[in-house]
């Protein structure tokens, strides 16, 4: 029946997502997505979640068996998620038999309810391996379309996903501009996307989607043959819609989303800062916290005047550049002792410097100059002049965007230059670097101190926003998360910071329940992001180029013959 | 005046005594090799004169200027070039920009120009690969690329760190008459090699180094006829 030698292996992988699915299950991801419909009363988020469960494990399964008759891939197919599907039976029958609930806490009679379809143990588990069923023949299905056919029809589901899933964010936009409110009424019901407002979504997409793979080149092919004025305005015209839509978000989204704006802002300024560190320089610093709270502490010190210090600059203006200064001097400061450190010992020593500058703030010695635990309060903010605004977080949002232009420009710029090419080659092989004369103190020095300057401006940012900080607010959690989205965006590129910081700190606040599970995911995403795309969402050209090529060289190699091209005598 | 004169350098790693007083000249258009088994103090010796490691004692001299302390991109700055062990190319990077990291620290646009055409002129396989990663490279087109890199510093000495290793016979051939041809061209040349069949060859002038001492120095013509050089680095018996 298998064409393929390792005929275990649909089990293998069936086995496998069962025991994810029931680990999903008991870590309560379910029940708390089980709450927020895709489409309103069809599916729920905690459904779609077991179900692309055993989609993978069926789509994996026949990826791997290599058969190509249709009734084959559906036999592998349904044959794993069938397994899969039966762990998650097997759970339910588990914990109606026994309390399960004493070891698990999220094994409760809702769980199993949600499992059963609330249909009872019997109806219900029938249901759910008719699931596992159908998942399988869909994952063939896939499997056997042409690939052209399933683009078209994947991105409509996709975005069918998307929109039910941020109703939230969809409706809040909308009620801004009352003239749409029909349409919001159609599409969404109290919870999740209604029937034909999905349908409708779908047909749509696919139809533009449609329109746009088959039309793509044409409309390529007329734009390239426009004379260059028309290009020019097209591109100017496309820049400043651009433009205008970031300027009008705060008003578009409201007061929530702009908050959440605020705050990838903000981990987009630290991401792009590190980027330059780990991603540019390969100098992996786990301990970039520090920087943000020296430019915090700074501007906060200076402005507040609360901790009565002699000198006070009531302008938060004027005492930003202090921040962004002082934050550049203690990364060269911190670059200095570790310039001979290479990995991992420059990780450890990085970490210790994250905490101890944590430490320091909150040390009761120097209370009168940071406040202890009690903080730095009454920051100012960031007025301009005599100018009094109230500053919402969608004022704050415009000084987050300038911040992110300037650090993206600066970033892009340095990136291309003298500079950026003696970062590639220290992150390459600092020895060999040396030797081809580029100066490896400087050159770290001025990655750890140019890095720790734009953590500095996040900090200063920050501090007036929130106008008090605390110790408490620096802990090591940020650096990881920075890191984290470095990682997954893809190391040294700029695009793939903004994605990254978009994916891993907008997206978690888009999706309430997700808040429980953020590290977890995070985690989960980190494994599978190494295993699947190392290389990051928005790889960095280099990289993935590289990493292509090494991936091509796994072939049996062939050696050149290069003798006749040699120097010859 | 020696090119480059290596005057009765210690150099420790930690407190291991790598080098015990290693002296030597290169003159202007000579090829010097310093020859010797593994872990004898061969690439110690490079690194010291490119300034990687600090010799705690003895001077190392470039046309008679006193080189030794300097930060390891001055003394590229100066004039001493290399390629080094296992050729260590940026892998990540193409062949083309491997070659303008070579250049990294000179800033004459045109002189660099000149150098870059006569290094594809020495290794058209170069140019023809000019856009490919260097990681993808062969041994044999990594080798070449190291010693492109190391020329478009437009060095006063070349110092070539066992370019033979690990190629086959007949690049091992090639890469030899590739170093014959350059000196010829006027270049200056250390060369360290555990090949000592090879390396007397082409030489003019040979050290022989054991256990961080210089223990036979010659014209590689007497080198080659000498008793110990025979037995030990010929393999003759």
């Amino acid at each position: 029946m298998l064409s393929n030698p390792d005929r275990s292996y649909p089990i293998k992988i069936g086995l496998l997502s069962g025991v994810i699915a029931v680990l999903i299950a008991l870590e309560g991801m379910i029940q708390a997505f089980g709450a927020r419909d895709i489409i309103g009363g069809v599916i729920s988020l905690g459904h779609a979640l077991l179900y692309a469960t055993f989609f993978a494990a069926a789509y994996l399964a026949i990826r791997r068996s290599g058969a190509t008759r249709l009734v084959n891939t559906i036999f592998v197919g349904a044959l794993s998620s069938l397994i899969a599907s039966i762990f998650v039976i097997a759970l339910v029958w588990l914990g109606s038999w026994t309390d399960l609930g004493y070891v698990f806490v999220n094994a409760t009679q809702p769980l199993y309810e949600l499992l059963t379809f609330k249909q009872g143990l019997v109806v219900g588990s029938l249901l759910m391996l008719i699931v596992g069923i159908v998942m399988g023949i869909l994952a063939a299905l896939t499997v056997a379309l042409p690939a052209k056919t399933r683009q078209y029809i994947l991105t409509p589901v996709i975005w069918v996903i998307t929109l039910g899933v941020l109703q939230d964010l969809v409706t809040v936009t909308i009620q801004n501009m009352p003239f749409l409110k029909p349409v919001t009424n159609f599409l969404y019901v109290s919870n999740g996307l209604s029937i034909p407002g999905a349908l409708t979504i779908f047909v749509l997409l696919l139809a533009i989607n449609y329109f746009w793979l088959e039309k793509r080149s044409a409309a390529q092919n007329r734009y390239a043959s426009l004379p260059p004025a028309s290009r020019r305005a097209v591109r100017w015209g496309s820049i400043g819609i651009g433009v205008v839509l970031l300027l009008m978000l705060p008003q578009i989204l409201g007061l929530y989303l702009s908050e959440v704006l605020d705050n990838v802002g903000l981990y987009l300024l630290m991401g792009l800062g590190l980027n330059i560190v780990v991603g540019f320089a390969g100098l992996l610093d786990l301990g970039y916290v520090a920087f943000f709270a020296i430019g915090a502490y700074t501007v906060g010190v200076l402005t507040s005047p609360e901790l009565g210090h002699a000198v006070i600059i009531g302008n938060w203006w004027v005492a930003l550049p202090f921040g962004v200064a002082v934050a550049a001097f203690a990364g060269i400061l911190l670059g200095i002792p570790v310039l001979k450190m290479r990995g991992d010992y420059l990780a450890i020593v990085t970490l210790g410097f994250g905490e101890i500058i944590r430490l320091l703030a909150l040390s009761d010695v120097l209370k009168p100059f940071f406040g202890g635990a009690q903080g730095t309060r009454s920051i100012a903010d960031p007025d301009i002049g005599p100018l009094e605004m109230t500053w919402s977080p969608q004022s704050f949002y415009y000084l987050f965007l300038a911040g992110c232009i300037l650090v993206i420009f600066v970033s892009t710029r340095v990136k291309n230059s003298r500079l950026g090419r003696a970062w590639m080659a220290v992150r390459e092989d600092e020895d060999v670097a040396q030797a081809m004369g580029i100066d490896l103190v400087a050159t770290k020095l001025l990655a750890f101190g140019m890095g720790a300057s734009f953590g500095g401006l996040a900090g200063a940012i920050y501090a007036s926003k929130l106008t008090s900080i605390f110790p408490h607010s620096f802990n090591f959690l940020i650096s990881i998360n920075v890191l984290s989205l470095i990682i997954i965006g893809g190391m040294g590129s700029i695009p793939g910071v903004v994605v990254g910081a978009l994916a891993l700190v907008g997206l978690p606040e888009l999706l309430r329940e997700f808040s429980d599970f953020r590290y977890l995911l995070y985690g989960a995403a980190l494994v599978v992001m190494m295993l699947v795309r190392p290389e990051g969402l928005v790889p960095e050209a280099r990289r993935a180029m590289e990493l292509e090529e090494f991936r091509e060289e796994e072939e049996p190699a062939k050696e050149p013959v290069v003798l006749k091209t040699m120097g010859q005598p | 005046m020696a090119m480059l004169e290596v005057n009765d350098i210690h150099s420790y790693y930690g407190n291991i005594h790598a080098l015990k007083g290693i002296s030597l000249t290169v003159d202007k258009g000579e090829i010097v090799t310093l020859i010797g088994a593994n872990g004898a103090g061969k690439t110690t010796t490079l690194k010291t004169i490119s300034g990687l490691l600090h010799p705690r004692h003895g001077a190392i001299m470039l046309e008679g200027e006193r080189i030794d302390g300097l930060p390891p991109h001055q003394i590229v700055m100066r004039g001493i070039g290399q390629a080094p062990e296992g050729r260590k190319i940026f892998g990540a990077l193409t062949v083309l920009e491997n070659l303008e990291m070579g250049a990294y620290a000179r800033n004459d646009t045109a002189a660099i120009a000149r150098d870059l055409d006569f290094v594809f002129a020495l290794f058209p396989r170069l140019q023809e690969r000019r856009s490919q990663l260097g990681g993808t490279l062969s041994g044999g087109e990594q080798q070449m690329l190291a010693m492109g890199r190391a020329l478009m510093a437009h060095p006063r000495v070349l110092m070539l760190d066992e370019p033979s290793m690990g190629l086959a016979p007949v690049l091992v051939e090639a890469i030899f008459e590739t170093i014959r041809k350059l000196n010829k061209e006027g270049t200056t040349i250390l060369l360290i090699e555990q090949n000592a069949a090879k390396a007397l060859q082409v030489a003019s002038r040979g050290y022989v180094i054991e256990t961080g001492q210089i223990v036979l120095q010659d014209s590689a013509e007497n080198l080659r006829k000498s008793e110990k050089v025979r037995k030990a680095y010929l393999g003759e018996a």
